[in-house]
């Protein structure tokens, strides 16, 4: 399986896109060049402002902003759109549902910047936040239809986005829909819901244990919230074995958490196993390094499916290692923090 | 003494006069705001800010929900500043504590009805205590104090870019100065060359724990800001012709004008209360009846 590997998608079709939105403006924290808005500043210089180290205050001129008719988009790391400035989050800009969009480079561990560039618990704290879209990019694809989905949406939204060498999964004329996972594969022992960096992740587990005579069932999810798609709870209704969630996040308060919700009020009675951080701070090394630490990686849920199905599958790691693995994005990631 | 400054005299005193009622009515009151900022806010709804008229006081709203996505008929408490235009000014209130006092103002100006104060802290009603972006003369939510400054940075760069005349005026206590935010937003403004944003500060020197010279210090004051690149011009925050006058300089950069007040400001009583003046409850008969004789002075 390989994947085209895409050089900085956002970079320039986020250029092209805002050509004929005047009402569109960059904020920037002293990240420009990193979360790939450099040459967006060069094109529209009247449009792009300077914010400096000062996240608090920048949340709060984005509000001032949006109510004035202009649609910003901050563009920092994940992890400083939310953390330090989450009071002037909340109350400059969610609780008047201002048009104001949020766009976090470098979510869950996949910076080796450590414990203080981690968003861990982004998810779980913004999915709190009344009035906020939250949505994340799993490819390229994604990182390039995600902006009009986000322009029509009328108040907060936060994206977990992706920089640098990104692959392309999903067809380039199936573009991101809000709310709607994708459906990669159907199947009825065991259902499996991933997003963001996960769902590549998990693709290069999933033809295996199909070989091994798993029937899967796979979405791609990229809408954390509103969390009401009907799909997610049909393919939980499949389920006869278990359901797993794969997130590049703490197992509370995001994708796990959401899926256990619906499985409650829906009364759907099968176990749920959480792959995500467990409830721990990470710290700086390679993504693929961590993923394999925290048993956040393809072995993690070949494990996890071991559980539910209660049966060894014999999957060894060499035919793991013949599937793609991501060291690709970790080595071109290292740069340019 | 020129009609606009017995006007503005007169609304000082009615702001005074309307929150020790309340206050008495009620056996409680943010008095001390209303005796430091009597002149302050009645010179900015008397003569500073150009507003839009209002054709008569509005009503005191009812609560009928918080903004929710994609619900664009929600009312703010702007509609009592009147129409907004370009050329017309804003003014974001950052110290919601000062609800009471705003409110007061804004019936000394004909923009909220007369009985506006029953309905202050009733539940149901959005004269709330603390106000909120629905409350009257709120345009924005500024409660969690620092805010508003940032906010209206944001607006007054929109402003900015689309080329409109009008003003963009911040209220703002002095114990916001403890905050860091504060000072993100300076250094912004001056950074963006926001030449039209305005600020106007009730430095009483006093917030909840007591005098600020025992909480944390701000001073000096207006070193700190001027070295952020904003022109500020130091005054007596009960003398109206300087305010008037520092209100109308023109500057080429943001403009911060520290108005030195005095917390029991016509209200001589409350000197008792010192050194907590943030909220005053009756502690008994005995000083309710005290409050209850300076209220029929002030009538006088």
């Amino acid at each position: 399986m390989s994947y085209e590997i895409v050089a900085r998608p956002h970079q320039q079709n986020f250029i092209d896109w805002a050509k004929d939105k005047p009402e569109v403006l960059v904020l920037s924290a002293d990240l420009t060049n990193s979360c790939e808005v450099g040459k967006w500043r060069d094109t529209y210089p009247d449009r792009f402002f300077s914010m400096g180290m000062a996240e608090q205050n920048m949340l709060g001129m984005a509000a001032g902003l949006a109510r004035e008719g202009f649609e910003p988009w901050l563009h920092t790391f994940s992890v400083f759109l939310y953390r330090r400035p989450l009071d002037q989050l909340q109350m400059s800009v969610a609780y008047p549902a201002l048009k104001v969009r949020l766009v976090g480079f470098l979510p869950g561990i996949m910076t080796p910047g450590g414990v203080t560039h981690q968003a861990i618990e982004d998810i779980a704290i913004l999915r709190a936040i009344p009035n906020m879209t939250i949505l994340e990019v799993g490819d390229a694809t994604e990182v390039e239809s995600v902006l009009d989905v986000a322009h029509a949406i009328d108040g907060p939204v936060y994206i977990r986005m992706l920089r640098g060498e990104v692959s392309r999964i999903f067809p380039k004329d199936e573009p991101f829909i809000l709310n709607t996972a994708r459906i990669l594969s159907t199947g009825t022992d065991i259902t499996l819901f991933t997003s963001g960096i996960m769902t590549e992740e998990a693709l290069r587990a999933i033809s295996l244990l199909q070989e091994r005579g798993v029937s899967i069932s796979h979405l791609h999810i990229s809408t954390l919230k509103p969390f009401t798609d009907p799909r997610i709870i049909a393919a939980l209704k499949t389920a006869k074995h278990g359901v797993i969630t794969m997130e590049n996040h703490s197992i509370i308060g995001g994708l796990g958490s959401a899926i256990a919700e619906v499985m409650a009020e829906r009364g759907i009675g099968v176990p749920l196993q959480r792959i995500g951080l467990k409830d721990t701070y990470a710290h700086g090394a390679s993504q693929k390094f961590l993923m394999s630490e925290y048993e956040m990686d393809a072995q993690a849920l070949i494990r996890a499916v071991e559980v539910s199905l209660g049966r060894k599958l014999n999957i060894h790691e060499t035919e793991l290692e013949q599937q793609r693995s991501v060291t690709v994005h970790s080595s071109a990631k290292a740069e340019a923090l | 003494m020129s009609p606009d400054i017995e006007k503005i005299e007169s609304i000082a005193k009615g702001i005074r006069q309307r929150v020790l009622a309340h206050t008495l009515a009620n056996n409680g009151g943010y008095m001390s705001q209303a005796c430091s900022s009597a002149e302050l806010l009645a010179s900015l709804y008397g003569g500073i800010l150009n507003f839009a008229p209002v054709t008569e006081p509005i009503d005191p709203p009812s609560f009928i929900g918080v903004p929710e996505v994609g619900i664009h008929t929600y009312k703010t408490g702007q509609q009592f500043h009147g129409v907004t235009g370009e050329n017309y000014d804003r003014l974001i209130s950052s110290p919601a504590h000062y609800a009471l006092v705003i409110y007061a103002a804004l019936i000394e100006t004909g923009r909220l009805r007369e009985d506006g104060l029953d309905f202050f802290n009733k539940d149901g009603s959005t004269v709330e205590m603390i106000g909120a972006e629905h409350s009257p003369g709120f345009e924005t939510t500024t409660g969690s104090l620092a805010q508003a400054l940032s906010q209206a940075g944001g607006i007054a760069l929109g402003r900015k870019l689309k080329n409109e005349s009008g003003n963009t005026w911040v209220f703002m206590s002095d114990g916001e100065f403890q905050e860091g935010q504060t000072y993100e937003a300076l250094q912004a403004a001056k950074f963006h060359g926001l030449n039209k944003l305005r600020v106007i500060v009730d430095v009483n020197l006093n917030q909840c724990d007591g005098p600020m010279d025992t909480v944390m210090k701000i001073e000096p004051l207006a070193d700190r800001i001027r070295a952020f690149g904003w022109d500020v011009t130091t005054l007596d925050g009960h003398d109206i012709p300087a305010i008037l006058t520092a209100a109308s300089e023109v500057t080429s950069n943001p403009h911060m004008l520290l108005c030195y007040t005095d917390p029991v400001r016509g209200l001589p009583v409350l000197e008792e209360r010192k050194p907590t003046l943030h909220y005053l409850r009756f502690t008994g008969a005995d000083e309710r009846a005290k409050y209850e004789k300076a209220y029929q002075e002030m009538i006088k």
